[in-house]
């Protein structure tokens, strides 16, 4: 079974301290840390996975400059097999439809019987690339996967659902799936596979290579863009509990099971 | 005089693009960087309470566990199942390990003194028997040098080494104390004296029939890692495991020391930016008088010293790692010949791993230290981790060769290369006691900038020079007995050490900058050169002073005067400018 990835570099943010830059529509990134979006690390396992049941390769795709090699050979230490890297001064502003179009434009002639991306990213949270690039790539899909059985050419997955309800569904492969995160336990990279990769050629591909005009990605091929980004004010309405530290918990659990955080 | 050989530091500045720089990490130090962090952070950082707790077992698991990750074989070599790391690589796992807090030390114990003596001065058979296990896990490695009455002084071991009858065995008795990873270590790197006599070290088995332990310490610091005694009662070890030669003991436990040393120096620096990290999320949420305490310029400057010696600590390990890396990595680790050769090569650097032991260890005190006071109240409570680096800390200053011996070290194995023919310093020395009669022979120094920071480095480099030749020349038959000048001659040495690692640093930096000095690591560079000099200049008085009296000592300071003339450069605002900066990244962050 070829099944390809789609990773993608961002910052880690959930702890850092933003500041909104001049352009009013990005984050200042110089000080950030970057990572492997956390979804796509699981996906990146789910195929590990997959390939050790079933054999056949992985192809990790990650599009971006060349500082995304780096989550694409800790794919490779981790056990894909192919790395390549889409990087194009074009691909700049692409939203996510723009985005799947340039994924679909390198996958389309590639053999594959699965791609697997994450459900959405750590940064822009569109939630929306895998998907809308099963629609171009004419594949049936499958999103917010938390497992994923073979046999034959059908897939048997789980997707989960709000409310804590479980989805089964079937697809014949080929297929997508964009997974979530606690789907399976990634490993951890080892710096024996570090090494093992170190040398392995990263290959990168530009929107002529892949048949993409101008017209076709960035903004110009985008459905929509960002027109601004800021931190919302404060709000009112802060609760302070009172009591003693029994009286706090009971008051606490109180209020969470009146509005639905806990049943 | 080889390019960068043991020791030249002081007679000449280094070339930026000799030197190994953090800025200089690849693509794959970097995943290695992240891979190990991930582990740490994974793994064992939220098991760091159980592990102060000593819940049995759980150390050697996740020594264990490490090695699959590959965090436990990184310094031996490929052909011994284990990974050949490049020296910088290894440095770099060194310094992430701090991340599992008392993991720190059985990790470094086991990958460093636990298991080198073993890579560099074992046998092809040794190797083979021994390295794979220590590099996959399966064994965990301990070194057992120190003694109730051989502590700094290791040479005055009590244990005996006896041939049994017939030849096969050596019979070892006597007692081992303090040993790190004791409790759970399979294999222990020993010292005995054969037949009282013959310094020689051996490998030992756990399971050896006479060997026991004794209770666990009950210790300040490090309270997660087992330290026990190890007493030998008629073990019999095969003459196999006799490591590397009869009577060359010394060889084996100083060079390798060397390198414990060197890697200590990475570990404190790691720890270090950990306790950083701690103390500047915690700054920019306290408040107190209506502003949050990274507001206050008296906490700012305690942030931005931490960050400075951070830095500079860090230029000086990496530098290190790269020129042992230069000097080690053409040697064949599968050859007989590979032992003395990797002696040879590691103790050219031996001052160097001195100095890095010594400079770590008194920055990370100096860093803890001030990170538990930004932490006011709340830092002496074991609530929050600054506590437990603090009292983590300490062992630092005492373990791998205290502080004391590495600082007379530094200057014996200088004296040691000079005598050797191997490095010009008594030349040198005589050249800078001539140069103080001519005072043209004094230029004075650039007013500001690289220049500045640069020429005021060759003074010092100089005033090293001066006062060594000055002690050497007062005192030729009772050196030694001068401690108190060979200690303040070592700090010299050491600031000049400092300096240098920093400046090359900050060049390499400037050449990839259009030739700009970066701001913060300029703002760094500036305070730490200048705060150096104050030092060296009350180090070198007290010296002369003890050395001279009347004409001679005031031609003495006369020269010192002007070889430590300079502009003060605005201090209190560039530290409080490298201050803000990891204040507003949130972290240890130099750029
Ligand atoms: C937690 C812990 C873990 C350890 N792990 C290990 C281990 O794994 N393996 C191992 O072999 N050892 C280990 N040690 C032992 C450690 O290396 C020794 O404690 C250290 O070398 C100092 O020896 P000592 O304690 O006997 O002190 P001493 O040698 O008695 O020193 C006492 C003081 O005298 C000073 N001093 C001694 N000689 C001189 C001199 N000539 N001139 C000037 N000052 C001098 C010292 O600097 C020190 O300040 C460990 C110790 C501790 C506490
Ligand atoms: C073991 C122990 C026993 C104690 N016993 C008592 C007791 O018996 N009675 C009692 O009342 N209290 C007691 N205390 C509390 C102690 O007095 C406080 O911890 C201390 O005053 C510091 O206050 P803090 O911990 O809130 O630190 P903070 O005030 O938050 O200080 C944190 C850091 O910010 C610095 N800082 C604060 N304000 C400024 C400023 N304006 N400019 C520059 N720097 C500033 C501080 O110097 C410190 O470095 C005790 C604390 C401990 C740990």
């Amino acid at each position: 079974m070829d099944i390809i990835v789609c990773i993608k570099r961002v910052p880690e943010t959930a702890e850092a301290d933003l500041v909104i830059d001049g352009t009013k529509k990005a984050i200042e990134t110089d000080d950030l840390v970057y990572s492997i979006n956390e979804w796509d690390n699981y996906a990146v396992e789910a195929a590990i996975q997959l390939k050790e049941a079933e054999g056949g390769t992985i192809t990790v795709i990650s599009v971006g400059p060349e500082e995304n090699n780096e989550v694409l050979r800790r794919a490779l230490a981790m056990g894909a097999d192919e790395a390549i890297r889409l990087t194009d001064p074009a691909f700049e502003g692409s939203d996510a439809y723009a985005m799947a179009k340039v994924l679909a434009a390198a996958i389309k002639d590639m053999p594959h019987d699965l791609i697997l991306t994450g459900v959405q990213a750590d940064d822009d949270g569109f939630g929306a690339t895998g998907v809308a690039l099963a629609q171009m790539l004419g594949l049936p899909y499958a999103a917010l996967v938390t497992d994923i059985k073979k046999e034959g050419d059908t897939l048997t997955v789980h997707r989960e659902l709000e409310g804590g309800l479980e989805e089964v569904d079937t697809l014949k492969l080929p297929a997508l799936l964009t997974i979530q995160t606690g789907i399976n336990e990634p490993r951890y990279v080892s710096i024996m596979g570090i090494r093992r990769v170190a040398k392995k050629e990263i290959a990168a591909k530009g929107a002529a290579d892949l048949g993409l005009s101008e017209n076709d990605v960035g903004l110009n091929g985008s459905m929509s863009q960002i027109e601004e980004l800021f931190f919302p004010p404060v709000g009112e309405g802060a609760e302070i509990i009172e009591g003693t530290m029994d009286e706090k918990a009971e008051t606490l659990v109180k209020i969470l099971k009146e509005r639905g955080g806990i049943a | 005089m080889e390019k960068n050989a043991g020791g030249s530091f002081l007679l000449e500045t280094a070339d930026p693009d000799d030197i190994f720089t953090p800025e200089d990490m690849t693509e794959e130090h970097k995943l290695v960087a992240k891979a190990a962090e991930e582990f740490l952070l994974g793994e064992v950082a939220p098991v760091i309470d159980d592990l102060e707790a000593k819940k049995e077992g759980l150390m050697p698991q996740l020594l264990r566990k490490s090695a699959e990750v590959g965090l436990m074989g990184g310094d031996i070599p490929e052909e011994y199942g284990g990974m050949g790391l490049d020296k910088i690589s290894s440095l770099i796992i060194t310094e992430k390990v701090p991340l599992g807090g008392p993991f720190a030390v059985a990790n470094v114990d086991h990958t460093g003194i636990g298991s080198l003596p073993i890579v560099y001065f074992g046998n092809d058979e040794q190797k083979k028997r021994y390295l794979p296990g220590l590099a996959n896990g399966e064994l965990i490695g301990s070194y057992a040098l120190t003694e109730p009455e051989a502590g700094t002084d290791a040479l005055n071991a009590k244990t005996t080494a006896t041939l049994s009858e017939g030849g096969k065995y050596y019979i070892l008795n006597g007692e081992k104390q303090f040993i790190t990873n004791a409790g759970y270590a399979d294999i222990f790197i020993t010292y005995a004296k054969i037949d009282g006599e013959q310094f020689t070290g051996f490998i030992i088995d756990r399971d050896s029939e006479g060997l026991s332990l004794g209770e666990e310490e009950d210790k300040m610091g490090i309270r997660g890692t087992s330290t026990r005694s190890l007493i030998l009662d008629n073990v019999k070890v095969p003459v196999e495991n006799l490591l590397f030669k009869p009577g060359k003991g010394h060889v084996v436990a100083f060079n390798i020391l060397n390198i414990g040393r060197y890697k200590l120096g990475g570990a404190c620096v790691g720890a270090a930016k950990l306790a950083l990290a701690d103390t500047i999320q915690y700054a920019k949420s306290r408040v107190q008088f209506g502003h949050p305490i990274a507001d206050f310029g008296l906490i700012k400057e305690k942030i931005g010293e931490m960050v400075i010696r951070t830095f500079v600590a860090e230029s000086m390990v990496y530098r290190n790692a790269g020129l042992i890396e230069d000097r080690l990595k053409d040697i064949d680790m599968t050859s007989p010949e590979a032992g003395f050769e990797s002696a040879r090569g590691i103790e050219e650097y031996a001052t160097e791993c001195s100095i890095n032991k010594v400079y770590g260890s008194e920055m990370l005190d100096y860093v803890v230290d001030e990170a538990v006071q930004i932490h006011g109240g709340y830092g002496y409570i074991k609530d929050y981790p600054v506590e437990r680096y603090y009292r983590d800390s300490r062992i630092n200053r005492i373990f791998e060769g205290t502080n004391e011996i590495n600082r007379l070290l530094i200057l014996r194995m200088l004296l040691r290369r000079a005598l050797k023919g191997e490095l010009p310093l008594v030349q040198a020395m005589k050249q800078a006691a001539s140069d103080l009669l001519k005072p043209s022979g004094l230029r004075q120094a650039p007013q500001e900038g690289m220049e500045m920071l640069e020429s005021l480095t060759e003074n010092a480099k100089k005033i090293g020079l001066l006062v060594a030749g000055a002690v050497y020349q007062a005192h030729p038959d009772d050196l030694s007995e001068q401690q108190e000048l060979i200690g303040m001659i070592s700090d010299i040495i050491i600031e000049i050490f400092a300096m240098d690692s920093l400046l090359a640093r900050v060049k390499k930096m400037m050449k990839r900058n259009n030739g700009e000095m970066p701001e913060i690591p300029g703002a760094i560079a500036n305070v730490y050169v200048i705060d150096a000099m104050m030092r060296i200049e009350r180090w070198a008085k007290l010296i002369f002073a003890a050395v001279a009296q009347g004409d001679v000592l005031r031609t003495q300071l006369s020269a010192l005067k002007r070889l430590t003339r300079y502009m003060p450069v605005n201090s209190v605002a560039l530290r409080r400018k490298v201050a803000d900066r990891v204040l507003q990244a949130g972290r240890y962050l130099v750029s």
